[in-house]
């Protein structure tokens, strides 16, 4: 609202001179934005004394790797790290493989019903994943999936499958019903229709609808906390064995905390582009 | 989650799904006997196996949360000791006749709104200084929103307790720069106040790019010539913004305000992770409530009362959200 101030009107040197105000706005909200991140690698490369120096550099003077070093003798890393890729990758192949069934169906066929589906789709991704936690563990323990990864991964889905097929519903959408007539009046199926002409543009949307589920599944803390054992953690929970009675090894667990996000901030930039770009990508060329 | 609205919200206005009830028929009469035919069974056997699993993972748990939330269900039965009693509403009396429960559901209902009610206003202000600022300077601003966006919750909150330490962190040590400030040592989490407004900055801090990004996807939409003619005929700058912008606004700004409000009455591990797995009494909120009942008083059918409360409070704005996410998309 009072950002608006800049009158349009003005004339062009005057507005050259507004643009200054707005940029040191705009570094001042890039500053405070990134600060936590900034902060979180500033100390993961420090030496833990300088960590806790009562007088915090805010600038790096000496740089180290020593953090890391201690952060992987930290309880169980490359094993919770293992656990995490399994259940995240299986989740998702198992989203995408029956999302993108019934996302077709629930976007290229109209049947009785699908109005229910679609709403019902929709509302169960309003429940809030906390809510469900009790009735969950309760269903796990009779299973006998207690502290097992499959039992994780049967959880994932309660909000992996709803997102994935709302999302690819999108996709499919996108790419114009035009193209798959047209390959059938030229004699395909439906089916080698759909195979030849939809999937090959729905691809792009299909791996960032995939990367984004992975994302989703490897950040999940709370499932996690309560469905898996001390010895089965995964990579979320592993970060809190930096704190114990003695004290919390700070300088280490942003060693740990940048290990965590790095990879997952950048996979997430990749899609951030590819989510836009997939889908209008290529979609009727002449 | 997010993930999805972000598409549905980048292109709304892309996908329009004409005209459904062609959807099943072939061009061509031949097809068209065939569609209307196979038009029932072939989408509903491309649906069974997905109703299938959430019919396992989400249906049940979800009938197990209502039943459970009228049975007595502790220790015993969790163990199969004893089988588990249906007591009517004795659960929701309780509950209900709790005075704690009513601060919590205050606390909550104050945590989220405040919540909700910065993350728009930041992002809205945000989302209308990027595009009056340089290309590099745009560049940076996404790039550290993208970034603080993209970061794990948990390693999110580990960092925020980081900066916010008592002794070493570097909140206290910035604040105590400037001049008749003496900040070394204090502890924000002694009170109660204090520690969720921190929890609530880094909420806000988590919320605040999906909503910004979300917003100049919609910004893009707005018609230059209208905010000019609005601007010949003598609108100031709120005048613009407040009967033009936001009217072509309106749609994504009612989404994200019912999905903030979602998010923000769920907030758990922020709360929980922060206060080291056992949040004191002042600290709680409905959902770590629930959570207590239940893991730690052992109580679960309590806890599922106060889940199943918390999501019909959450009920009408989950209508709203729905019935704009129905319009955007034109799924009818």
């Amino acid at each position: 609202m009072a950002a608006s101030t800049a009158a349009a009107p003005a004339a062009r040197p005057a507005r050259k001179k507004n643009k200054l105000g707005w940029n040191l706005l705009g570094l001042l909200v890039f500053v405070t934005a990134g600060f936590p991140v900034y902060w979180m690698l500033n100390t993961a490369f420090k030496p833990a004394k300088d960590a806790i120096d009562p007088d915090p550099h805010l600038f790096p003077t000496n740089f180290t790797l020593d953090n890391f070093k201690r952060a992987l003798q930290i309880g169980d890393f490359w094993g919770s790290i293992g656990r995490s890729l399994t259940v995240s990758l299986v989740v998702v192949l198992i989203g995408i493989a029956v999302g993108l069934l019934a996302a077709l169906a629930i976007s290229r066929f109209a049947f009785r019903g699908r109005k229910i589906v679609i709403v019902g789709i929709l509302a169960v991704q309003m429940v809030p994943l906390v809510a469900m936690i009790i009735p969950v563990f309760l269903l796990l323990n009779d299973l006998g999936q207690y502290d097992k990864l499959s039992g994780l991964i049967i959880t994932y889905l309660t909000f992996i499958l709803p997102f994935t097929v709302w999302t690819l519903r999108g996709f499919i959408v996108n790419v114009p019903k035009e193209l798959e007539e047209a390959a059938m009046v030229d004699g395909c199926s439906r089916t080698g229709a759909f195979i030849r002409v939809v999937f090959p543009l729905l691809a792009p949307g299909m791996v960032a609808t995939s990367v984004y589920g992975f994302i989703q599944a490897w950040n999940e803390y709370l499932y996690a906390l309560m469905l898996m054992s001390q010895n089965h953690q995964t990579a979320t929970v592993w970060l809190s064995n930096f704190t114990t009675q003695h004290g919390t090894e700070y300088a280490p667990m942003m060693a740990g905390s940048t290990m965590m996000a790095v990879p997952i901030v950048i996979l997430f930039l990749l899609v951030q582009r590819k989510m836009a770009a997939g889908l209008t990508a290529g979609a009727v060329k002449g | 989650m997010s993930a999805a609205e972000t598409t549905t919200a980048k292109v709304p206005p892309a996908r329009r799904d004409p005209l459904p009830g062609a959807g099943s028929g072939r061009p061509g009469e031949p097809g068209k006997k065939r569609g209307t035919g196979g038009g029932a069974a072939v989408p509903w056997a491309l649906l069974a196996p997905c109703l299938l699993v959430l019919a396992l993972v989400l249906g049940y748990p979800l009938v197990r949360l209502v039943t459970l939330s009228f049975q007595k269900f502790g220790q015993p039965q969790l163990w199969g000791f004893k089988a588990a009693e249906s007591v009517g509403f004795d659960n929701f009396t309780t509950v209900l006749g709790d005075a704690e429960f009513w601060q919590v559901v205050v606390r909550t209902v104050l945590f989220a709104a405040t919540a909700v009610v910065l993350t728009m206003v930041i992002g809205m202000l945000i989302a209308l200084l990027l595009q009056r600022v340089s290309g590099w300077v745009k560049t940076l601003i996404n790039i550290a929103l993208v970034a603080s966006w993209g970061m794990p919750i948990v390693v999110a909150i580990t960092v925020f307790k980081w900066m916010f330490d008592s002794d070493f962190g570097v909140l206290n040590w910035l604040l105590s720069q400037l001049p008749g400030v003496e900040m070394h040592g204090h502890n924000w989490f002694t009170d109660g106040t204090q520690g969720l407004a921190v929890i609530m900055l880094l909420v806000v801090w988590g919320a605040v790019p999906f909503v910004v990004i979300t917003l100049s996807a919609g910004l893009t939409q707005v018609p230059k010539e209208l905010e000019e003619a609005a601007r010949l005929d003598g609108a100031g700058s709120w005048g613009v913004f407040r009967h033009v912008t936001m009217p072509i606004l309106k749609p994504v700004v009612v989404m994200l305000a019912t999905l903030s409000v979602i998010w923000d009455m769920g907030v758990f591990p922020q709360v929980f992770v922060m206060r080291g797995g056992h949040p004191e009494a002042e600290f709680q909120l409905l959902t770590t409530y629930s959570y207590e009942k239940a893991f730690v008083v052992n109580d679960y059918s309590q806890g599922s009362a106060i889940a199943l409360l918390t999501v019909i409070l959450l009920l009408g704005v989950i209508a709203v959200y729905m019935r704009q996410m129905l319009k955007i998309g034109e799924v009818e």
